[in-house]
């Protein structure tokens, strides 16, 4: 059965890395949802959000391959349930737009916020998950949305476990 | 060891003989002349040889390497000399084999630019090579090479490339060498959790029919005397994959026989009547396994691997040991109880008799007038007592090798078992000659595989290996012919192949050769292979519509094995 899967991946901060880690799903013929990577607590360890829909039995496949490359320190996958997360969105109106009621209706409702005015565009934000992020779209794309970029999710597992725990059992 | 301000080519040179590498196979060009300079003042301390085309390279070394235990080298230019690696890389990733290649690159500051001869070679060959790093300053070198050697050389072994700029192999730095012994984010031997090794030893003293299938991880771990150990004390019946062929003696009461599709009968049939079914260093490849969701279903499976990934990859195990094959082996000696499993290997032993009976007397002792593959290999085989070391390439040839060699000694099987590439033979017999000079080194090939990487020829003559060359001549493409025969109602499309003069060719190379035609000729043929002190070239004329049996037909599960044509008339 498929669901969403949250993959997190823990690796060494080198170039190409990002590269090997896709192949592996590119190689299944899987479709990544979305995927995200910064800096994590450790000092030099990124932190890769991966988002896919697949099978519980190809997910671990898939991150067993993903931890066996060499830079790659641990991988990870969370259903849903399992993880806290969160996505950011920016959308950008054309000021004189969105001086009415309606809109602070709107941010209201949505729990958005403002976060720059210019005589020419205002650029809200939105953290929500998904669904939430494109309600608040459905909402503003009446008024002229000019721009609306999303970030791609990012989590953190439940269970309390730390990355530096895992590490030290590696060596 | 501080060396002020050599190149970064010299560099190169000096990590490799601090890795003790004493034979390079390469082929210079434009962005890797820096470092072919600097070997111009080293040829006392490195035999570095000029292959004919850079496929031929990483072959040789892959066959180095599977000869030797030692890790192989390869130098090639950049662009095309580093897109000629790529078969040879995927060859030897997918047969976990240690190659470490270096490739030259254009400059720094034109990397992106399409200049001349420029390639992304990082890029293409990511998904082959277990690790594959750009260089672009000196000071960066030894420690590249470092890991480069470490990483191939560990756990699963397999290829990993070095791509080095031409302004770092011209930059001055101060040399400092120092062996790698260790990567935070890579674990090459897992700590083996001896609690499940004991729940696996607790499955294997309750069985009344376990069977013990090994692979190639068994040579990659050194672990032929614990595996001796644990067969004799616990008298389980043991096959033996491809790749794993040599890790177990062919002679010994225990060993069955070879698994697979073209494997020997007993083997294949009895996997789905084993209660437990134990694999160490082997991967369930899909032509050992045939039909996954009908293999083994009744047994428990105990799957021993250095690689998490491949646990529970392609078969579900009961108890999955992420191990090193001799730690897992050594400790499970110490636990299994001492038995024999005679009625169990009696059940072998009359399923091989009707294979004897039905196809191997007959493959060794033909009533045909024309020469079978089989028998000149069961002649081969018998000559040599089992200890050559035999390079197969990929087809016909390489099923009837694998089931009539009967490999004695380990690293005696040299073949490219997961890619299949054919072309393999030769450069890897090169290199398999060079990585154990003292043996007997004979490469059996098809017409087809021979006329892959016939350049390599060119090798021979000019390193002079002593390559013993035996080619297997049906004048077709025999395994795609087969199957065109079997699955494709006859219709032969494009796999009869017109060939060339193969001995006018060798003389033209100055190997000699004797092309054999006839039964009566073929020891003597064999003989005069065998007692050249050089390299030597049998052609052997065979029949023309030989099929490989049993089989097990895609789809089919490994206890349908088909044992002879007789038995495939619904096929």
């Amino acid at each position: 059965m498929e669901q969403t899967y949250n993959i997190s991946v823990f690796t060494e901060n080198s170039i190409g890395i990002l590269n090997r880690i896709t192949i592996i799903f590119t190689r299944r013929h899987l479709n990544i949802e979305s995927i995200t990577a910064s800096e994590c607590e450790i000092t030099g360890v990124y932190r890769y959000t991966i988002v896919v829909n697949t099978s519980l039995e190809q997910v671990m496949k898939v991150v067993n391959q993903i931890e066996k490359q060499v830079d790659v320190l641990k991988a990870f996958y969370h259903a849903d349930s399992e993880v806290v997360y969160q996505e950011l969105a920016l959308y950008k109106l054309p000021t004189d737009l969105t001086k009415g009621e309606e809109i602070e209706k709107i941010l209201r409702q949505h729990h958005a916020r403002i976060l720059s005015l210019s005589q020419e565009f205002t650029t809200i934000e939105k953290t929500g998950r998904a669904e939430e992020i494109n309600a608040l779209f459905a909402e503003l794309k009446p008024f002229g949305v000019l721009e609306f970029a999303k970030s791609g999710r990012v989590a953190i597992s439940k269970p309390m476990k730390t990355l530096e725990d895992y590490l030290k059992e590696l060596n | 060891m501080k060396n002020l301000s050599i190149s970064g080519a010299e560099a190169v040179i000096r990590s490799l003989l601090a890795e003790d590498v004493k034979t390079i196979f390469g082929y210079p060009g434009g962005a890797i002349m820096p470092i072919y300079d600097a070997l111009y003042d080293f040829k006392d301390d490195v035999n570095h040889i000029l292959v004919r085309h850079e496929q031929g390279a990483i072959h040789a070394a892959q066959g180095f390497a599977r000869a030797s235990g030692k890790t192989g080298v390869v130098f090639a230019t950049s662009g095309p000399g580093a897109t000629n690696l790529i078969t040879g890389l995927a060859d030897a990733l997918i047969d976990s084999t240690p190659v470490v290649c270096i490739t030259g690159q254009v400059a720094s500051h034109l990397l992106g630019t399409d200049a001349f001869q420029e390639t992304d070679v990082i890029g293409i060959s990511m998904p082959v090579t277990k690790w594959n790093i750009q260089v672009t300053k000196a000071e960066e070198i030894p420690a590249a090479i470092a890991r480069a050697f470490y990483l191939a050389s560990t756990g699963r072994p397999g290829p990993v490339l070095i791509d080095i700029t031409k302004d770092a192999q011209f930059g001055k730095m101060d040399f400092l060498y120092e062996k790698c012994t260790t990567v935070r984010s890579y674990v090459p031997k897992p700590k083996v959790d001896q609690s499940q090794l004991e729940k696996a030893v607790e499955l294997i003293n309750q069985a009344q029919k376990p069977y013990l299938l090994i692979g190639q991880g068994i040579l990659l771990s050194e672990a032929e005397n614990e595996l001796l150990q644990f067969v004799e004390k616990s008298g389980i019946p043991v096959a033996s994959t491809l790749l794993g062929l040599g890790a177990f003696p062919a002679n010994h009461p225990n060993y069955v026989g070879y698994l697979g599709m073209h494997g020997n009968y007993a083997p294949n049939v009895l996997t789905n009547e084993c209660d437990v079914l134990i694999a160490i260093g082997m991967r369930f490849d899909d032509r050992v396994t045939g039909d996954v969701s009908r293999y083994a279903k009744q047994a428990k499976v105990i799957h021993v691997d250095i690689d998490k990934a491949e646990l529970n990859k392609i078969v579900k195990a009961d108890v999955a040991v992420n191990a090193d094959a001799k730690q897992a082996l050594t400790y499970m000696t110490k636990l299994v109880q001492e038995k024999t499993h005679d009625a169990w290997i009696q059940k072998f032993r009359t399923l091989e008799q009707e294979e004897i009976n039905e196809v191997i007397l007959d493959a060794i002792n033909p009533q045909s007038t024309e020469l079978k593959m089989s028998e000149v290999v069961n002649l081969i085989s018998e000559t040599t007592n089992g200890n050559a070391i035999i390079v197969t390439d990929v087809g016909q040839h390489q099923m009837i090798t694998s089931r009539y060699y009967k490999y004695q000694s380990p690293k005696s099987n040299i073949t490219s078992g997961g890619l299949g590439t054919m072309g393999f033979a030769l450069p890897a017999a090169i290199g398999a000659k060079l990585g154990a000079p003292e043996k007997e080194v004979i490469a059996i090939i098809g017409d087809g595989g021979f006329q892959m990487t016939i350049q390599e020829l060119g090798t021979i003559l000019q390193c002079g290996a002593a390559v013993k060359i035996v080619i297997l001549n049906n004048n077709f493409l025999g395994m795609v012919r087969q199957w065109q025969e079997l699955f494709f109602d006859k219709r032969y499309s494009f796999t009869d192949i017109k060939n060339p003069n193969f001995l006018k060719i060798a003389e033209g190379y100055g190997i000699e050769g004797q092309k054999v035609t006839a039964r009566e000729e073929l020891q003597s043929g064999l003989n005069k292979l065998l007692s050249s002190r050089e390299s030597y070239l049998m052609e052997v004329i065979v029949e023309q519509e030989e099929n490989v049996f049993p089989m097990v037909q895609t789809g089919a599960s490994v206890s349908e094995i088909i044992l002879s044509e007789r038995h495939g008339a619904n096929l």
